[in-house]
């Protein structure tokens, strides 16, 4: 494959086109309709725990699976496709007592990424298509006690989480990936760490990858699940200087337009959104329709809120077709000029007027 | 408030150097109620709140942590922002650690020079912290403009240029310092960081300023109103230069424009420094302000025209020797006899020195400071005295005999003890140090004193003063026995001490309460009554010490040596680059000087505090400042005239373990043996199993044929000390003469510091590209450990002997060890250099039976012998 994307290539792209992201995994993996055995393979046949729903082992045990469903999306016209390492930290994978198994996930998670990724550019060398390696929030929370008895107990702690994650991003690297997103961000002090390890990994490796940043607002309080506001959040993890700042999952886009635009109005960087197909029926689906959603996106397109989107839960290549063709035609969002603007943060952002 | 529109109010209280409640709420581990301090900062408006956890005598790390992530679940504090405030980086680190905003830290400066700065910043921008810079280089704190702005316009330049911080989130600290102090040189303080705070803005575009604003008013402390102006106006000021946040009381701020007129203009002239006699104009009024505080006396000469006795209570409440000599001759003229002069003024000057160190109100180098004053007038009088054959003496309080205990040669704890007790007017008979127990017996007898004080650094000390108790009862001795010194301990003095003397043996634990001490053992109503309470606490302290022994389960020393720690072979330090005895005979003063740990040094006067934090101390840091000055001025002296010298000795030799012992190879042939080391193992049965150590587990054992290594060393900076000493004790300067070896205790620890560092990288080389600070080095974050006979890992003393004969270190640079095994001269260090990577410290405490006889067999001692030596390990 051709060099390495540099975060200056990308920015160049990003001031083209609004590039487009895939959509879930977990919804396209169901219609498979795996079953325990699917998931063990030969390899786990033996494995003392469930593994049905440990969807990123299907990189080891039904490669074929997820390739199909990466070159699904880019036949959609996805420009980047995400890794399916979503869970694959020692600390997530510890649920199937499989935490050595997280640097291989992640590495083949990249490389069928890339596999896909290459075949596209291939037939299509002016569409160059890109693997997001994803570093998702794991099942733990650095800043919120698991026990109400205790608030100040804590049951992981930051240099646990910098330890799975440069981990985690050296196998993702190794596996051929062009950007590092950290995704689903609910506890702004796991990213904090996340992004430790990511910046720690570029300097041994002695070169950087674009890196994009993405936080999930849990409800219509409009706070992170640690509290934070979309400014907060903002400021927290401005310092990792992300190639993009967005906001994903959790909820569909008519909820979530409040703080796609506050993002839009201070991110000094290109912003990217990737939405549930709204919120889950009482069967636990997502029924928005492609066009529906697709409707509100254009409206953000055409309000300038954005430069990447594409579609968390619920959603399927036919919502990322219907998407790509509605931001195709229309221009990016400009980010707004680098400032010098002195802001701090706690659960809510402190900026300085003067 | 109008001044306050484009300020950032940064809430003080929730710091334990700041506010004696917040401290007392963290220090008793009340960090609920704690929580609630950070919320009133919030509600009265404090827009980030700044967290100080730096207190000795705290886990300060643990603190920071567990008031943090309790914190973050308070949605009402944790939505502003946090301002880490710590001198230790370790504690900074872990504070942002647990902290998901953006926060601040405050603070780093090139104190340690460019290398650690830019290494900390690095992390600070990785954590994504903005940076609070203090004006603090190489050289020290800048207190002028100039030095201000060169300061910063320098770290600007590292950071903005070299490593790409943004220059938004750089805040300076230019060190607001306290004004009307009296000092002149202090006048101009405000000015200074107000002037450097608009040219820092000028040149370092972006860039912040803050600081910490209540430390401007420090001198009129107790007198709110005054202070609240005084904040006021200077804010008006700082702000206008382009001052941005500060750390202030957030509800206590006065309006600028709500201060009377009268007020503000004084107020106006001090800060402003706009005329000479500022300082004193502002006291004129200040009282009529407040009512209750009293305000610093100033320095200036105004009080020469006072009556001769508030002349000599001034001279000696502020330690003024200038005019004690025409002072005290006036106030002999105006008295019958000279024995008035000491009986009246001096004393009740004293009585007020006496009365302010009991409240807290002045410190522990402050009334050493008296105490020269004091003693220069009563030196004035003495020959008076003399002609005028005044026969029975002046009538003190009590006479008290001290003396450092036989074997030891520790005497700065003891000397600043005798100052303290002269200051309340009781006659202090000093016997120094290494003294017999007979001559110190006969001397009491003959002197007819009321008192008796032991002192004593070293393990050993603590042996000889229980024989002095027992020769006391076989003497019929009744008065009284103090006991005090680094080692001792209340539970010692009740456990082993006290049974062997029915007439009072008691602990003091520091100078400040020798005085109370001393007062109710020489009062005959006080005493019965004081010496009750005194056993009655004997009892309490010795069942506890037997509740707390019954939890500790003994192994077998067979047991013990079955979960010895396991040494990973593979990791074993390469040979020494240079093996064999190597000597320096006169280390350079200058170098040690920047790797001296200050912290303990203020210890030695009663300031606690880590350094440099002790500085901007809220209550301490003024006199800290002025103790520090003090320092560095006589280090000065002490370097360029050559007053004292350092020397070291030491040796790389191979070596292995053989069980607990530590074989000194005589070659690399490995068959002949030097010398033997023996080594006591931990017998308690120690939690989680963990492996029950002793410094040969460190060593690659014989029956593996790894080639491993031992070091030694012994050095010294006390020769010429105890002389340099002495020349200001004969002047009357207790204050100096404790300076000089407080010092010299402080560079002999710095050159075992540094030359353990020049073994790790040069002589033995295992760890040549080691990059560590001063810090760093006081943390002990380096590989290997130097381990000292007669502290917790090889807790026996007279290994002593065996380190010294190994290195022949009283040939080679002239230390001796007395027969308590204490090294002369006094400040000195010696040790073992252990390389192995896994190496660590250790407390052998309690040993059994078993090892006891096993130990005794080997260093061929009687059963008695080994007690004596072994006493402090065995139950």
């Amino acid at each position: 494959m051709s060099a390495r994307l540099t975060t200056d290539q990308f920015k160049q792209l990003l001031a083209q086109r609004i590039l487009v992201l895939d959509g879930a995994m977990g919804t396209m993996i169901q219609n498979f309709q795996l079953q325990e055995a699917d998931y063990r393979g030969t390899e786990f046949a033996d494995w003392p725990s469930d593994l049905k729903g440990n969807n990123d082992l299907l990189v080891l045990t039904k490669p074929e699976v997820i390739l199909s469903i990466h070159r699904q999306y880019l036949e959609a016209g996805a420009d980047i496709l995400e890794t399916n390492s979503f869970n694959a930290t020692t600390i997530a994978m510890a649920d199937y007592d499989m935490s050595h198994l997280a640097a291989r996930i992640n590495r083949e998670a990249a490389r069928l990424a890339r596999q896909a990724c290459d075949e596209f550019t291939a037939k299509n060398p002016a569409k160059p298509r890109f693997v997001a390696g994803i570093l998702g929030p794991t099942n733990r929370t650095a800043s919120i006690s698991p026990d109400v008895n205790d608030p100040g107990y804590r049951n992981v702690s930051f240099d646990q989480l910098v330890a799975a994650y440069t981990e985690a991003t050296h196998a993702l690297i190794e596996g051929g990936a062009d950007l590092i997103m950290l995704e689903t961000i609910f506890d702004t002090l796991n990213a904090k760490a996340a992004a430790f390890a990511v910046l720690q990994v570029f300097d041994e490796l002695g070169y950087k990858l674009p890196v994009m940043i993405s936080g999930t607002i849990t409800d219509a309080s409009g706070r992170t699940l640690s509290g934070q506001t979309t400014e907060a959040f903002y400021h927290s993890l401005a310092h990792v200087e992300p190639v993009s700042f967005g906001l994903n999952c959790a909820l569909g886009p008519d909820l979530l337009r409040p703080y796609v635009e506050t993002m839009a109005t201070i991110a000094e960087c290109a912003t990217s959104v990737h939405p549930n197909a709204g919120l889950p029926n009482e069967f636990g689906e997502y029924d928005l329709n492609a066009t529906d959603m697709a409707a509100e996106i254009r409206d953000w397109a055409n309000n300038n809120f954005i430069n990447i989107v594409g579609g968390c839960c619920g959603t399927t290549p036919e919502h990322i077709r219907v998407i790509a063709d509605v931001v195709a035609d229309l221009p990016p969002r400009l980010p707004k000029p680098v400032s010098h603007s002195f802001n701090l943060a706690g659960l809510e952002a402190f900026s300085l007027e003067w | 408030m109008q001044q306050q529109a484009r300020f950032i109010n940064i809430g003080e209280r929730t710091n334990v150097t700041g506010s004696a409640r917040f401290k007392k709420l963290i220090m008793d581990g009340k960090f609920e109620a704690a929580l609630d301090v950070a919320r009133q900062q919030v509600e009265n408006g404090a827009q980030i709140i700044d967290i100080n956890m730096d207190e000795a005598m705290l886990d300060s790390k643990a603190a920071m942590v567990r008031y943090l992530n309790l914190l973050a679940s308070e949605p009402d504090i944790a939505r502003v922002p946090i301002m880490v405030d710590s001198s230790k980086w370790e504690v900074i680190e872990a504070a942002l650690k647990c902290i998901q905003g953006k926060a601040v830290v405050n603070s780093i400066s090139l104190k340690e020079g460019e290398a650690p700065f830019i290494q900390q910043a690095k992390l600070l921008r990785r954590y994504g912290a903005a940076v609070v810079v203090m004006a603090f280089d190489e050289v020290g704190q800048a207190d002028t403009k100039v030095r201000k702005v060169e300061i910063c316009q320098r770290a600007y330049k590292i950071l903005v240029e070299k490593i790409g911080f943004p220059p938004q989130d750089i805040i300076f600290d230019p060190n607001i310092f306290a004004v009307a102090t009296g000092i002149e040189e202090h006048n101009n303080y405000a000015v200074d960081f107000i002037e450097a705070t608009r040219e820092i803005k000028r040149l370092c575009p972006h860039a912040k300023i803050s600081g910490g604003v209540s430390n401007v008013s420090f001198s009129f402390r107790g007198n709110d109103p005054v202070r609240e102006a005084i904040h006021s106006v200077f804010l008006y000021h700082a702000i206008k230069a382009g001052m941005d946040m500060g750390i202030v009381n957030a509800g206590q701020l006065a309006v600028y424009d709500d201060i009377p007129e009268l007020l503000k203009d004084r107020v106006e002239d001090v800060v402003l420094n706009r005329r000479p006699d500022a300082t004193e104009r502002l006291l004129e009024i200040a009282a009529q302000f407040n009512g209750k505080g009293t305000v610093a006396v100033k320095e200036d000469d105004a009080w020469r025209s006072w009556p001769v006795a508030k002349r000599l209570e001034h001279a000696l409440v502020k330690g003024i020797t200038d005019f004690i000599d025409q002072d005290t001759e006036e106030a002999r003229l105006s008295v019958e006899r000279p024995l008035h002069v000491i009986e009246g003024p001096l004393m009740d000057g004293m009585n007020v020195v006496g009365d302010l160190f009991g409240e807290g109100k002045m410190f522990l180098p402050q009334v050493v400071k008296s105490a020269r004053v004091m003693k220069k007038a009563v030196a004035y009088l003495q020959p008076y005295i003399e002609a005028e054959k005044a026969g029975s003496g002046a009538t003190t309080q009590g006479k008290v005999l001290m003396a450092t205990v036989k074997g030891d040669v520790h005497d700065i704890g003891k000397n600043i003890v005798g100052v303290v007790l002269q200051c309340n007017n009781y006659e202090v008979i000093d016997l120094g140090v290494m003294v017999p127990c007979a001559t110190l017996l006969q001397k009491a007898k003959e002197l007819n004193v009321d008192v008796i004080g032991l002192s004593g650094l070293i393990t050993p000390s603590l042996d000889e003063m229980v024989h002095v108790a027992k020769e006391m009862t076989r003497l019929g001795f009744t008065i009284p026995l103090l006991i005090g010194g680094a080692t001792t301990s209340k539970a010692h003095t009740a456990i082993k001490i006290a049974p062997h003397y029915a007439h009072g043996v008691v602990y003091v634990p520091n100078a400040s309460r020798s005085v109370s001490v001393v007062q109710s053992l020489i009062s005959a109503e006080l005493k019965p009554d004081y010496l009750a309470r005194v056993q009655d606490e004997y009892v309490r302290v010795i069942e506890q010490h037997q509740r707390s022994r019954k939890h500790e389960e003994m192994l077998t020393l067979e047991q013990a040596r079955a979960n010895r720690f396991p040494l990973d072979l593979q990791k074993v330090a390469p040979a020494p680059r240079q093996p064999g005895v190597h000597v320096w005979q006169d280390v350079d003063l200058a170098v040690l000087r920047d790797y001296i740990d200050w912290t303990p040094f203020f210890l030695t006067w009663q300031l606690s505090g880590k350094f440099p934090a002790i500085l901007n101390h809220a209550e301490v840091g003024m006199e800290a400042r002025r103790v520090y000055q003090d320092a560095n001025a006589m280090l000065d002296r002490m370097i360029a005239e050559r007053k004292v010298t350092g020397r070291a000795v030491f040796g790389l030799f191979p070596a292995n373990s053989d069980g607990d012992d530590i074989i000194v190879w005589t070659d690399e042939s490995r068959t002949a043996e030097r010398c033997r080391l023996f080594n006591l193992r931990q017998q308690v049965a120690l939690r989680n199993k963990a492996p029950n150590c002793s410094l040969a587990d460190f060593i690659a054992p014989v029956e593996s044929g790894i080639s491993d290594y031992i070091g030694a060393f012994a050095v010294s900076t006390g020769f010429g000390a105890d002389e340099f000493a002495a020349e200001f004790a004969k002047a009357h300067d207790d204050y100096n003469s404790i300076m000089v070896k407080a010092l010299a205790d402080r560079l002999a620890e710095a050159l075992a510091e540094y030359l353990h560092m020049k073994v790790r990288k040069e002589y033995w080389g295992y760890a040549a590209n080691e990059q560590l600070d001063n810090e760093q080095l006081i943390r002990e974050a380096y590989q290997g450990i130097r381990p000292a006979p007669g502290y917790p890992a090889c807790p026996e003393h007279t290994e002593k002997g065996t380190l010294f004969s190994l290195l022949d270190a009283e040939a080679q640079i002239g230390m001796l060890l007395t027969e308590s095994y204490a090294m002369w001269p006094g400040a000195a260090v010696s040790g073992w250099y252990l390389a192995h990577p896994d190496s660590k410290y250790f407390a052998v405490s309690k040993i059994g039976e078993d090892q006891l006889s096993e130990y005794a067999a080997k260093k061929g001692w009687s059963r008695s012998e080994a007690e004596t030596w072994l006493a402090p390990n065995l139950r």
